[in-house]
């Protein structure tokens, strides 16, 4: 049983290991990315602060997207609807901030 | 019988491709709501530029990372656990769940401390020292309720749905077949843990 048991262990360990790896590896990256974002915001650069974070948190978005939620697994047609989603809202928003922000 | 055998597969095969359409479609409803919210408040941001300013310098960015990290763990322990599934490593599956909810409940229990001080510090909707402040920071706070509470109302959703999972996974009622359900309740989990992402910033770091 327990020999059984240990070769089931060692075949998923051998076959798998590398997706628990990314897994931590993008975890480690969003993690390290969520420091460098108050990092970023504790040093008063005025308006290209705003422009830091939120890029720091579309990378952020990016990585939990493709990798946490499987995207690079996924068939095109949910890439691309997805796609056309967060266009409209980033063309929404980047006309907003160019209006209000920066002007 | 070789027929009965491809049926079932590309059963199987359309109903995961139709759960996963609907949470998709789900989710863009999802982003519609947060994402006009966020409009909201850049906009309100622009117009009380000061007053957004001094307004969030209530908020502590401690229990703004604070949860970031507890949420940014979850996701992974979420991932980790579906993986373990896949790789029929039931045991994984079930105690990477288990550590979600620990950080779910973290999650929650520090909101609670967060709004408990702001309340006590007299920042809370219709409180008499907040309305006594300027128009912006009454927006100010109101958004971050509104915003921040909403946001935990999905967290708290999402947890019913973790739990219904986690105890499926205990009665080994899951298998290859319904995994996609399964899979669906971690979709959502996701979603709401990359909308914190764009939360944090705006309340916490930008103002």
């Amino acid at each position: 049983m327990s020999g059984e048991q240990s070769s089931f262990l060692h075949n998923t360990a051998v076959n798998h290991k590398p997706t628990y790896g990314i897994y931590i590896l993008v975890w480690l990256v969003l993690m390290m990315l969520t420091g460098a974002t108050v990092a970023v915001a504790g040093i008063n650069l005025g308006n290209i602060t705003i422009v830091i974070v939120l890029t720091i948190a579309v990378i952020q978005a990016y990585l939990a997207l493709t990798f946490f939620m499987r995207l690079e697994k996924e068939n095109a047609m949910f890439k691309i609807f997805i796609g056309i989603a967060l266009l409209f809202l980033v063309v929404s928003i980047s006309l907003l901030f160019s209006n209000y922000s920066f002007l | 019988m070789s027929t009965i055998a491809e049926h079932t597969i590309e059963r199987v095969h359309q109903d995961k491709s139709s759960l996963w359409s609907g949470m998709w479609v789900f989710l863009f409803t999802e982003l519609v709501l947060f994402g006009g919210l966020f409009l909201i408040f850049a906009v309100y941001r622009y117009s009380f530029q000061t007053e957004f300013h001094v307004a969030a310098k209530g908020l502590s960015v401690t229990f703004g990372a604070l949860n970031t990290f507890l949420l940014i763990t979850s996701s992974l322990t979420v991932a980790l656990s579906f993986a373990a599934f896949r790789k029929k490593n039931k045991f994984l599956s079930i105690s990477t769940q288990m550590f979600t909810m620990i950080l779910a409940f973290g999650f929650l229990i520090n909101r609670y401390v967060e709004w408990n001080i702001n309340i006590q510090n007299g920042n809370f909707p219709g409180s008499k020292l907040l309305l006594a402040k300027g128009s912006g920071e009454i927006i100010f706070f109101n958004l971050y309720y509104l915003i921040t509470g909403l946001h935990t109302i999905h967290l708290i959703i999402g947890i019913f749905l973790l739990e219904i999972a986690a105890g499926r996974l205990l009665k080994g009622r899951i298998n290859a077949a319904n995994f996609a359900r399964l899979e669906t309740a971690g979709l959502y989990w996701q979603w709401v843990c990359v909308i914190w992402l764009f939360l944090f910033p705006l309340f916490y770091l930008i103002s």
